[in-house]
């Protein structure tokens, strides 16, 4: 699936809980419970995105061209926003994630938590997917 | 709309009196606003926000430049509003009240002017562990920039500081005590006068942080006898942008000047510069007029009210909001020190304040999550950062139940 093919798909799920804010959120909390555990070793501090209020740790690897995220975060709401865009971006080429825009947050109703006025890591850890995306890459095509 | 469980006489008529306030009917995420965050900021009635209008439609021009009507009207409008806020301190001079832009600049004022004046190499300068950044940053970069030394005042379990420390912690070298009146995070109210009065025993100056003090209660700076004091104008119902440094005259006359440039000079020329007299020795620049007459409206507003009925409703307001939440399991409070104004933090064991914040946010309610800008404190806690709400005289008891209930909602949600 490409990437906007699985933004489509988070859109989808997401439209049953447009005027439902608990249904979402309670939705968006159980994909921070489900997110696998980033491996303990990688919950270090050289892996951690600076955010105000909470935490999150990033690892990435290239396998075979295609970049793999696994993350954490100390706060259950960022850990379901976390594993959204690690069900968007993982698996991907670079050029693939620089180029994505991320649409899907805002169609979702949930773009407050990715703006850079949110003290939250997101945004940074968005960014740093990129970073990781392009530095694990050896020729980018960008 | 009836209050409480519990029979209360109102001490007030809380109705009419959250009418004076147009924002507190608006709503949020299609929800009533329940406007718990007065420790940030507070919210600005109708008076203060048609004096502000007023005087940019009747009285707007220059102060202290002109010799034409509009420009006395406005010097005259600024000038009281510095006797206003004289008054509401007890200040001895109106030249002992500084207008800035808040306490921060107050405090970055006050560290810049000290250096080797009131500060130099090896002095000490004391201040608590439970300070907000603005008392402590600008007194760090001082210490790094003349040689001293800061000492902080531990903070107990409970969020109190204990004399006794006070006491063993000041010897001959100490010369600065920088202390908060009431805690940001903890509510705790510290014992400034008895404080002050050791200090100045030990001829120790005492730089009073009043941002979460002047909200709450009457503040007399002559009864304290502090030696400077501080706040902002937008936490006492004013607008943003407008602070105030009280400090005694022969302090103030003593400490060269901070800003410089037009305003806060006598003669100009280039072969000497001569500094004006207090009060605008301080006061570069045009002043934020808007802010000190929209400050002065505020105290004006409060002071109809009366500090000692809001000080009365507060603490009740407060001792309910502790009753309901601390019954909550696995809630506990941070900050119950014996003597508190009404700020509320607390925390849930296994759940991360941001997200207990956020679904509060989803239910209208206005609370803070975080550090609070008091990060040392969040590390003697051994805590990321607490839930806060924080009280003023127009949230309700109503509206205290909706917190608890948004609490429990939120702990079902996040378990």
């Amino acid at each position: 699936m490409t990437i906007e093919e699985t933004e489509r798909e988070i859109c989808e799920e997401f439209e049953l809980f447009e005027d439902d804010w608990e249904g979402k959120y309670e939705h968006l909390i159980e994909l921070g419970k489900k997110l696998p555990l980033i491996d303990a070793n990688y919950k270090v501090a050289e892996k951690l995105i600076k955010g105000c209020q909470s935490q999150v740790w990033l690892h990435s690897e290239n396998i075979d061209n295609k970049i793999r995220y696994s993350a954490d975060s100390d706060a259950i709401i960022t850990k379901g926003l976390v594993a959204l865009l690690i069900r968007v971006l993982s698996n991907h080429t670079a050029e693939e994630i620089v180029q994505a825009k991320l649409s899907f947050i805002d169609t979702i109703g949930l773009k407050e938590h990715l703006s850079p006025t949110r003290s939250n890591g997101l945004l940074n850890m968005v960014k740093q997917m990129k970073l990781d995306a392009l530095a694990l890459t050896t020729n980018p095509n960008v | 709309m009836n209050i409480v469980a519990t029979p209360y006489t109102p001490l007030f008529d809380i109705e009419n009196l959250r009418k004076d306030f147009p924002i507190l009917a608006t709503k949020v995420h299609a929800k009533p606003l329940i406007y718990l965050d007065n420790g940030a900021t507070a919210q600005k009635p109708k008076q203060v926000l048609d004096t502000i209008q007023n005087y940019y439609q009747i009285s707007n021009a220059n102060v202290h430049r002109g010799v034409h009507q509009l420009s006395q009207q406005a010097t005259s409008l600024f000038d009281k509003a510095r006797q206003t806020v004289q008054r509401h301190l007890n200040a001895a001079k109106q030249e002992e009240i500084i207008f800035t832009k808040g306490t921060t600049e107050s405090l970055c004022l006050l560290a810049a002017t000290f250096e080797n004046t009131v500060i130099k190499k090896g002095d000490e300068i004391i201040i608590s562990e439970m300070e907000h950044h603005s008392n402590i940053v600008p007194w760090q970069v001082l210490a790094e920039k003349v040689g001293a030394i800061i000492k902080v005042l531990p903070v107990n379990d409970a969020g109190e500081i204990s004399i006794e420390n006070f006491k063993k912690t000041i010897n001959t070298k100490s010369k600065l005590l920088a202390i908060t009146h009431v805690s940001n995070t903890l509510g705790s109210i510290n014992p400034i006068q008895e404080m002050c009065n050791i200090a100045h025993q030990n001829n120790v100056l005492v730089v009073v942080d009043g941002a979460q003090a002047v909200p709450h209660m009457q503040v007399d700076v002559q009864q304290l006898d502090c030696d400077f004091y501080v706040y902002s104008g937008h936490k006492l119902f004013g607008p943003t942008g407008i602070g105030i440094l009280y400090g005694k005259e022969i302090l103030l006359n003593s400490l060269p000047p901070y800003q410089t440039g037009g305003g806060m000079i006598k003669t100009v020329s280039f072969a000497k510069t001569e500094y004006a007299e207090l009060p605008q020795k301080f006061e570069a620049g045009t002043p934020n007029i808007e802010g000190a007459i929209g400050l002065a409206s505020a105290i004006d507003y409060v002071n109809s009210i009366g500090f000692e009925l809001i000080q009365r409703y507060e603490q009740d307001l407060l001792n309910y909001a502790t009753a309901q939440l601390q019954v909550i399991e696995r809630l506990k409070i941070i900050g119950t020190a014996q003597h508190k104004a009404s700020v509320l933090s607390f925390v849930i064991e296994g759940l991360h304040p941001f997200d207990i914040g956020t679904i509060l946010d989803q239910q209208g309610i206005a609370v803070r999550t975080g550090h609070h800008c008091t990060q040392p404190l969040m590390q003697r806690f051994g805590i990321p950062g607490t839930i806060r709400a924080s009280f003023a005289f127009y949230n309700t008891f109503e509206e205290i139940d909706a917190l608890t209930k948004g609490v429990n909602k939120a702990v079902k949600m996040l378990k």
